[in-house]
């Protein structure tokens, strides 16, 4: 009731799209009956959580942030969602997106951009300054970074205890990195996609956003392991793990990417990466500088493969079995143009329509067969340099804090996507797990993050050098208003959620 | 080349060309065949495969494209292929890859076809077949067509358009069933050939299982590439003739288009490389209506499918779940009797002519009736065939019925053509019980000899008795005989039947007679 209510009042962030109060009400209540009777389902019973909604929820509206789908209802739950509905956990509501998850902002769904609650937070306020009287004072708000910017923001504001993501680009690392709060992208092949609306089938995963390593990991148990629903997910067993406590870092081999040096980045995330680096030296652990030499092709190559996949993902979207149709129907060619005209934001169709051409037969061999070649070299990039003995990689997640809204829509979701994917897009083309952890304040006041990349399904280890991370770098709580109001003690001195303390 | 392939119409064909053309034309027929995989469930998802259900009814979520949900393959669909390619003498691939074909269409939900076009499933097999020649069965000749591939695909659904009110209506039943797609090289040179092709084609997959390959209900579509060009000189253009439901229609078709394209190109008028639908009431070919003129499908790799591996004995590796993988070589142990074979064991078995096995195996469940009345019965295979063939199959014709529906079982058939083995009965005597029989009144053979008063006399005594008496009637025509003209016996030979009103075996009678009429 408590998230409920935190979540009316921070409505100005727009991070929830569809609020589902009545079911979630009842899934507490039915909760709370089991503990009385000793016999919670397991270890997420009553946790409040979030969903992103580009997973199929069934009863609860989908939408994408898209005209498309607007008062879409899947008659189906996507297997993660199912998960933790098994596992008792109380789902708020859907979150707000880019639409189709297209864009690094969270600025370009139908329902609005979603605001970062650090824009509101006492460090960021301190830091900033006044432009002028008549400002209004909203109106430097800054972005959550994207496109899971809502389930990012929701987590961030305490609305709820863990909230689900997809990550292609980055999309779960770069919101995480902006709010200030533990963004993981697992494995690709370890969480099934089933009901997770594709962007790009060969590089989704779906993300886990929590206020802690630890939360990360639990959920993480929940939802890993094969589906047969989806033929992309291994099959081998899968084990929850609980995290150890690091305390022996000296067997440890840290990479750094020079390459992940890259244009843009700012001087503060180099300084503070370089201090990161040093913790891990001084704590006895190898760090060296590594190379992965075709980093910088990796934007143009997801370019091609990217629109390629979604102009193939977005054909079904015809207005004949579901979501928007046009009132046009003169003939069924003319039906589809108008509905996916009016169904779809520039983005889509841009993508779309650079997707097709990059198909088409005369352009195959030259775009879609070189990128993926490509890809497969950024893949063996990092075999290269965990097969030379370096176990986890670091390097910063952003370029820089979170800039405001009114700054990042002067360039256009196409540049800023460019420019934001560049230090996660890597990880998605290799498949790899990746994670981000907030690790201090801006000048600004405003949370940086920085990633581990690790191997192939050794999400065990990168989530303990992670946790042994957090632990030394003791990242603030965010200090709202609106949080601290509805806050009886609980909040205050529990950053992380244990999970069998609290419920709704 | 194939020049009609029948060597006695070649000299006449050439002839016939030479008087009307210049030089011979000749016709080149490919086909790609669509089977519908005989499966419970479809090739990605878990709902039901079957035909006339209500509209709609037999749609997952997978199949109306909801978005989300994702392909899983069904290990029966592979098997079905695997079988028909073993069949076809395909290399079998171990490695195969699912591709997407994209293009908007309403009773194609998700805007693209997931097929194999990159590594399909079977190459390079052959299909072995057989022409009669002279439209008469005692002459056969085989020939064999290259099969080029086999590939597993997703079926459409069906769009019907309602001019009328200007609406299209639109039932994924059939949308997302498997699909093997055959393709056969462009080796065959005539309707004829095409459809004893298909026909082969058609029996082999029914002996199979992988498809019950029912043309009238869409379980196998053809569409033929036909082209025509002078001898020496590359292929000519060709057409794609689609819609084409029967194997009948097939042979005309082809034929037609053949013939259209000739006389096209003789009045110096050209081929256009278009899609053309048959018109069976009109028995003519016509272009179809222009979709979107050349289409570009924009292939690429299905991302939600891993690579289909197949295995043998020799790559499965120890530790693997059997029920995970498909093992071509069990497949193979347990292919059955293909029709060639099951053919050439009939006519060895029994003795029987080459095109006899053709008509056992065309007709469903003769070859079973055969070899029951066979078992039941003392009269030699060769004489039963013709009992088979030339009463049963000619009845069953003309009535329409299957096999399965005859009123005559073989027991019954036994039991006549053991009366007619015995003598008992004369073999006009047996047809009339036939077609007694064939009314299911229920009666036995017995019984109706005994009610129609058909059992020859078996009393020697007593057919020599009335010989002799129609002998001694007969004085004229007993002179004429012994004069020379032993035509006149046939006479003596009718009256000895009249007088036993068709109960006397008239071999025995004319014995009987030359006997009497030499003493």
């Amino acid at each position: 009731q408590r998230c409920l209510s935190l979540i009316k009042s921070t409505k100005f962030l727009n991070a929830y799209i569809t609020v589902a109060e009545e079911t979630a009400l009842k899934q507490a209540e039915e909760s709370e009956k089991r503990y009385k009777r000793g016999q919670p389902l397991g270890v997420l019973d009553g946790i409040p959580i979030a969903v992103k909604d580009n997973f199929n929820t069934a009863g609860i509206e989908t939408t994408c942030a898209s005209n498309m789908l607007k008062g879409y209802i899947s008659p189906y739950n996507a297997t993660v969602v199912q998960k933790l509905l098994d596992q008792g956990a109380v789902l708020l509501g859907k979150t707000n997106l880019d639409e189709f998850a297209m864009g690094s902002g969270s600025t370009d769904g139908v329902f609005g951009p979603v605001r970062n609650p650090w824009s509101y937070s006492r460090q960021y306020k301190e830091k900033s300054v006044p432009k002028s009287h008549s400002e209004d004072k909203d109106s430097n708000w800054v972005i959550t970074g994207g496109s899971s910017g809502g389930s990012a923001a929701a987590v961030s504001s305490f609305t709820c205890f863990a909230a689900l993501g997809s990550d292609t680009g980055g999309s779960t690392r770069n919101p995480a990195a902006h709010c200030g709060v533990v963004g993981l992208k697992p494995t690709y092949g370890l969480i099934s996609r089933h009901g997770l609306i594709p962007l790009v089938n060969s590089m989704d995963v779906p993300g886990i956003l929590t206020r802690c390593v630890d939360d990360a990991a639990v959920v993480l148990g929940s939802l890993a392991g094969h589906d047969p629903k989806d033929s992309t997910t291994i099959q081998d067993n899968f084990k929850p793990f609980e995290l150890s406590d690091l305390t022996d870092v000296s067997k440890l081999s840290i990479g750094i990417p020079k390459e992940y040096h890259a244009p843009g980045l700012s001087s503060e995330i180099l300084a503070l990466w370089s201090k990161a680096a040093d913790l891990f030296k001084n704590a006895g652990a190898k760090v060296i500088e590594v190379s992965l030499p075709h980093t910088r092709y990796s934007i143009v190559c997801y370019h091609v493969l990217c629109t390629a996949e979604v102009a193939s993902n977005m054909a079904r979207f015809d207005g004949l079995e579901y979501g928007h149709r046009s009132d046009m129907n003169k003939s069924t060619e003319s039906m589809y143009a108008a509905t996916r005209r009016e169904g779809f934001n520039d983005v889509v169709r841009g993508r779309i329509l650079s997707g097709n051409y990059f198909l088409l037969k005369q352009n195959y061999e030259n775009y879609f067969i070189k990128a993926q070649k490509v890809r497969r070299l950024i893949a063996n990039d990092f075999v290269k340099v965990f097969g030379s003995g370096v176990d986890i990689l670091l390097t910063p997640t952003t370029l820089s804090d979170a800039i405001p809204y009114m700054e990042f829509i002067k360039e256009d979701n196409r540049t800023r996507s460019a420019q934001d994917d560049i230090l996660t897009q890597a990880a998605n083309m290799a498949g790899l797990p990746a994670i981000n952890v907030p690790t201090a304040l801006s000048e600004r006041g405003l949370p940086v993050g920085l990633q581990f990349i690790g191997r192939s399904f050794q999400e065990k280890q990168l989530l303990t050098v992670a946790k042994w991370f957090e632990k030394q770098v003791k990242f603030p709580m965010i200090q709202l208003d609106e949080v601290k109001r509805h806050d009886h003690g609980v909040f205050q001195h529990q950053k992380s959620a244990s999970f069998l303390e609290h419920r709704t | 080349l194939c020049l009609w392939g029948h060597p006695y119409l070649n000299s006449i064909f050439l002839l016939f060309f030479f008087f009307f053309s210049l030089t011979p034309w000749v016709p080149v027929v490919g086909l790609e065949i669509h089977a519908q995989i005989s499966s419970n469930s479809k090739l990605f998802s878990g709902s039901q495969v079957q035909f006339a259900a209500p509209p709609n009814s037999l749609v997952s979520f997978f199949d109306a494209s909801l978005p989300g949900t994702l392909p899983v393959l069904n290990r029966r669909c592979v098997e079905a292929a695997v079988m028909t390619g073993l069949a076809l003498n395909c290399s079998i691939n171990k490695k195969s890859l699912f591709d997407r074909k994209h293009y908007f269409y309403a009773d194609l939900p998700a805007g693209y076809q997931i097929t194999q076009q990159r590594v399909p499933i079977a190459v390079n097999g052959s299909l072995s077949y057989s022409l009669c020649i002279d439209n008469k069965m005692s002459q056969m000749v085989t020939k064999t067509v290259r099969i080029k591939q086999i590939q597993l695909e997703q079926d459409s659904g069906k769009s019907l358009h309602d001019d009328v009110r200007s609406q299209t209506l639109v039932d994924l039943n059939r949308a997302g069933v498997g699909l093997m797609e055959v393709v056969m090289e462009p080796d065959m040179c005539c309707g004829e050939e095409a459809a004893a092709a298909v026909r082969e084609l058609q029996l082999i997959l029914q002996t199979l299982g992988s498809s019950q390959a029912v043309m009238a209900e869409g379980q196998l579509r053809v569409d033929a590439n036909v082209s025509v060009h002078h001898p020496g000189e590359p292929y000519g253009v060709r057409t794609e003739v689609k819609n084409i439901n029967s194997i009948r229609f097939l042979a005309k078709a082809v034929d037609y288009e053949i013939e259209r394209q000739i006389e096209e190109l003789e009045s110096g008028g050209t081929i256009l490389n278009e899609t053309r639908a048959f018109d069976s009431k009109l028995g003519c070919t016509v272009p179809m209506r222009d979709k979107e003129g050349k289409q570009d499908y924009r292939f690429m790799p299905e991302p939600n499918l891993p690579p289909l591996i197949l295995y043998n004995a020799r790559s499965l590796p120890a530790n693997m779940n059997h029920q995970q993988v498909v093992n071509i070589d069990w497949i193979h142990e347990r292919l059955p009797d293909l029709p060639s074979v099951k053919r050439a064991k009939l006519v060895e078995q029994y003795g029987i002519l080459p095109e006899h096995s053709f008509t056992l195996l065309n007709e469903a469940g003769l070859t079973e009736f055969f070899e029951d009345v066979i078992k039941q019965t003392q009269m030699k295979p060769k004489k039963v065939i013709g009992w088979i063939l030339n009463d049963l199959l000619s009845y069953l014709k003309q009535h329409s019925l299957t096999v399965k529906e005859s009123p005559v079982s073989s027991f019954l058939l036994a039991d006549l053509l053991n009366r007619l083995e015995k003598k008992e009965i004369s073999s006009t005597a047996a047809k009339q019980v036939f077609a007694e029989l064939w009314k299911g009144e229920g009666k036995t053979p017995l019984e109706i000899v005994k009610e129609k008063k058909l059992q020859l006399i078996q009393d020697q005594e007593d057919l020599e008795r009335i010989c002799q008496a129609v002998i001694d009637g007969q004085e004229n025509e007993v002179m004429a005989i012994k004069s020379g003209n032993r035509k006149v016996l046939n006479k003596l030979i009718g009256l000895v039947q009249r007088e036993t009103q068709g109960r006397s075996n008239p071999v025995l009678v004319k014995q009987l007679l030359e006997k009497k009429l030499s003493e």
